[in-house]
């Protein structure tokens, strides 16, 4: 895709997005578990608008409490605190009304282990009230999509991971929802099934239907979503397009230097000038640069460090995360 | 919409009055493969009812039933074995949601579609009665083919065994909601097999020692048992609605405890 | 045989956790059946027929000895049948032992050893409580209780040689229900097979469970022939090694990498 198409893309996207109404609408969110001594405050007020058509993202660590801001927003775990609006609706009175308007794909894939692939989107279709003829046509649709077919009669614990994702994602389409919520949909699987999953992901997105997507691969989040909110420990750290995002906390590319004997604080104060900013991880210095090939030559200048390897890309949305919360997102 | 990538559906998805049922399909969705083990239920309570009426009966002979009846053996612990294959049908039914809820996420994903823990509670009560309530059926079935059967009043003896079949189907989600894992299922298990043994089910209680007997009255398959004796021999009284009462309350109370547990574990 | 002695203590390990539970349903389980039946049910046999009207003894020290078969066999079927098809495909445990240097055979051995230090545990326990219930008169009775172990292992071996083919595990609930239970009932530990109709008297004598629940009560009772005995014990015999060369197949076709 050239950047010129991707650039219209996304200004289109914008406009159309101004009058779009907003599908999720978190003011002050919290979500704490426990009483007493045991209370642990997983989502820590968090202001958060989603609209219609728009593919939102939420990248952060592991117990970030993304998790836990999905099942308020799908309406299967209460809120603690703040206001919630999804569909335009009140979860804590209307949740089967907004539930039958979207799709779940949760964490943990929760199969029925005892059924076959196309007896659990039948049934799941039952669930939301849909005929059993519907339910048949839709199962055998789906299964297409996701290209299950030729799997449809086997029994569900005999599928690979990527497959299980993939026949989530289908059950959660069996209602023909207007928003689907994706709890990082291709963690643990290998890249060939992840890419797989995206795939299909992008083809949804394109067909209008809302996405709300967590995540902890910048990748991801970057291929996906038109605008995400960087979570860490139950905040939201920015937001933004993942480009805005890039733009507003980083430089436009960074260096990569990896000492060989692996000792990475001396070489930082000799590399510090070298940039506009540095970071300094275990196995490596990040420098943040605006030309990347120029810092990268002058690294290699200093013949009296012992590099492994010096190497330039451009920055990512983990480089953002980085600098807003000093940690990295997959450690 | 979605058109593009898939043929739209119409908007139907809209939550539906007793959408338990759908818990019901899913059952007999599953079961439709293991006709076998439907069949089962069935077999077990015939196989103690023939091994009592060919063998044991002989030995015993008669003995005294409610309201000072004489009864043939096989007479008086048929009705019990009616009672207790209901709450054993219940017993196992909770051995199956006990898996959905511990082992499997089952009801995390069901939860994620209009229906409500209220809807699951009685779509898997709904189910083990109609599985109960077949079982009931067909024994009661061969007991009247058996001569067994000597009164017509016998023929309420089938919604008596459901509403037996719907206290324990309750007590077990009760059960099952309160306990924190497989350790506790054990005991579980352990309470419903005196409770088989000592009900009166197959000798009359004023051969039990005094305080055993008292324990016995206070367990609902007693009651059970007692009501369904009282129907299928003919021995109607008041008494019988103490029992029926006992039944409804103790089902009632169990179904709500069932509901309010399952939603303070389920919507965390 | 001491080669398998690895897998049987994993199995021990593995249940070592459990065992006080193991060992009260081991408990309550007989008392509660004997009580229920023995002393509730048997006094009304015992008014019926009179104190020495079921084969010359009253009703517990009739089913006393019946329900130590049963409990045996019972007990094989519990423990080679479930834990076969976990050990297969739930817990990996046969998987795991077949990477290290146990053989197949070794894999079979160690799970059966175990079940029979399972049933000689629960045997010794049954045989115990059915004491203190005043069942048993004789000292002869010391002899039924490994009798019932061999009863449990004739079915425990060739239940695991069934099991070990199964691919669904819900075969194991309608064996359970269609050919344990009715077993259990209608193999004279409840009462005289000769109250069977015709055809299905002999059907009982081909049952090892008969055999078991023969060759216990006459030991029990102090009445055993040693002809009738050693007629009993071979037959069981047959079973259990039948059944054991029957899994070692099967366990090496299943098991085969
Ligand atoms: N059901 C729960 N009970 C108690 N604590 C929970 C529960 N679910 C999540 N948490 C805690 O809340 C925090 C956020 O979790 P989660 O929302 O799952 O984060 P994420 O999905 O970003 O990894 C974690 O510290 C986690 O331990
Ligand atoms: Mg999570």
């Amino acid at each position: 895709m050239s950047a010129t198409r991707d650039e219209a893309s996304t200004q289109e996207g914008s406009t159309a997005l101004g009058a779009a109404p907003a599908l999720v609408s978190a003011r002050g969110l919290v979500k704490a578990f426990g009483e007493g001594d045991k209370r642990r405050v997983a989502v820590d007020g968090i202001d958060v608008e989603v609209l219609e058509g728009e593919a939102f993202g939420f990248l952060g660590p592991n117990g970030a409490g993304k998790s836990s801001t999905m099942r308020m927003i799908g309406c299967t775990s209460p809120a603690t605190g703040g206001t919630l609006r999804v569909l335009g609706l009140d979860p804590a009175t209307d949740g089967p009304a907004i539930r039958a308007g979207l799709g779940v794909v949760p964490q943990e894939d929760s199969l029925d282990g005892e059924l076959t692939v196309r007896d659990n989107l039948v049934i799941y279709g039952r669930y939301f009230g849909l005929p059993w003829k519907a339910c048949r046509s839709r199962a055998d649709e789906l299964l297409e999509f996701v290209q299950l077919s030729d799997r449809s009669d086997s029994r569900v614990d005999t599928l690979s991971g990527g497959m299980k994702r993939r026949l989530t994602i289908a059950r959660a389409l069996v209602n023909n929802p207007r928003m689907v919520l994706l709890d990082e949909p291709t963690t643990g699987l290998d890249p060939q099934a992840r890419h797989v999953v995206w795939e299909r992901l992008f083809q949804l997105k394109r067909s209008g239907v809302t996405l709300i997507l967590t995540t902890h691969y910048m990748d991801e989040a970057e291929q996906l979503c038109d605008r995400l909110v960087v979570m860490d420990a139950g905040r939201i750290a920015a937001g933004g397009s993942p480009r805005e995002l890039i733009a507003a906390h980083c430089t436009r590319e960074v260096v990569e230097a990896r000492p060989a004997d692996g000792e990475t604080a001396r070489p930082a104060e000799v590399l510090a000038s070298l940039a506009e900013r540095i970071e300094v991880l275990p196995d490596r210095i990040l420098l943040y640069t605006d030309s990347g090939d120029d810092t990268a030559a002058a690294v290699t200048h200093h013949h009296e460090l012992d590099l492994a390897s010096v190497l330039v890309r451009r920055a990512s949305l983990e480089d953002v995360f980085l600098r807003l919360t000093g940690r990295t997102l997959v450690d | 919409m979605i058109g593009r990538v898939l043929p739209p559906l119409p908007r139907t998805a809209r939550p539906t009055l007793g959408a338990g049922r759908h818990l019901v399909e899913r059952n007999a969705l599953f079961f439709r493969g293991h006709v076998l083990v439907i069949l089962g239920g069935f077999f077990e309570a015939l196989f103690y009812l023939l091994s009592i009426g060919i063998g044991v009966s002989d030995l015993v002979g008669d003995v005294e039933g409610p309201g000072g009846k004489t009864l043939e053996y096989t007479e008086f612990v048929a009705p019990a074995m009616l009672a207790a294959s209901a709450m054993n049908g219940a017993v196992m039914e909770s051995f199956n949601i006990m898996a959905k809820l511990h082992l499997s996420k089952a009801y995390e994903a069901v939860l994620a579609t209009p229906i409500t823990i209220r809807d699951i509670a009685v779509g898997e009560i709904t189910w083990s009665l109609m599985r109960g309530g077949a079982y009931s059926a067909a024994f009661l079935a061969v007991m009247a083919s058996l001569g067994l059967v000597s009164s017509w009043w016998a023929v309420l003896a089938l919604p008596a065994a459901l509403l037996v079949g719907f206290t324990f189907a309750a007590l077990g989600l009760a059960a099952v909601s309160v306990i924190r894992g497989w350790q506790d299922f054990e005991w579980v298990m352990t309470a419903v097999l005196p409770m088989f043994l000592f009900s009166g089910t197959f000798a009359p209680l004023s051969t039990y020692p005094d305080p055993v007997a008292w324990l016995a009255r206070a367990m609902p398959l007693y009651h059970g048992v007692s009501l369904l004796r009282g129907l299928t021999t003919g021995a109607v009284s008041g008494v019988l609605l103490v029992h029926l009462l006992y039944l409804v309350l103790l089902g009632v109370a169990a179904f709500w405890v069932a509901t309010r547990r399952l939603e303070a574990n389920l919507l965390t | 045989m001491r080669t398998a002695l690895p897998a049987m203590e994993y199995w021990l390990l593995r249940n070592r956790r459990y065992w006080r539970t193991q060992l009260s349903a081991m408990t309550v389980g007989p008392v509660l059946y004997l009580a229920a039946l023995g002393l509730g049910v048997g006094s009304l046999v015992d008014d019926n027929v009179g104190a020495d009207g079921v084969q010359g003894v009253d009703y517990l020290a009739f089913i006393a000895p019946g329900l130590l078969a049963v409990t045996a066999m019972q007990q094989g079927f519990e423990e080679s049948s479930w834990p076969v098809i976990g050990a297969l495909r739930w817990w990996g445990s046969y998987p795991a032992q077949q990477v290290t240097s146990l053989r197949t055979r070794d894999v079979l051995t160690g799970h059966l050893l175990y079940v029979t230090v399972k049933l000689t545990a629960a045997v010794t326990v049954f045989t115990a409580i059915a004491a203190l219930f005043g069942a048993f008169d004789s000292a002869w009775v010391l002899a039924a209780a490994p009798a019932s172990v061999l009863c449990g292992v004739a079915h425990a071996a060739p239940i695991a040689a069934f099991s070990i083919t199964r691919r669904v595990e819900m075969s194991i609930a309608a064996f359970y229900r269609f050919v344990i239970l009715p077993t259990s009932l209608f193999s004279g530990a409840f009462f005289p097979i000769s109250q069977l109709p015709a055809g299905l008297e002999q059907v009982a004598y081909v049952t090892p469970l008969w055999h078991g629940v023969d060759l216990c009560r006459d030991l029990a009772l102090g009445e055993a022939t040693f002809a009738a005995s050693l007629g009993h014990v071979a037959y069981l015999a047959l079973w259990a090694v039948g059944g054991y060369l029957l899994a070692l197949r099967l366990y090496a076709r299943r098991l085969a990498p």
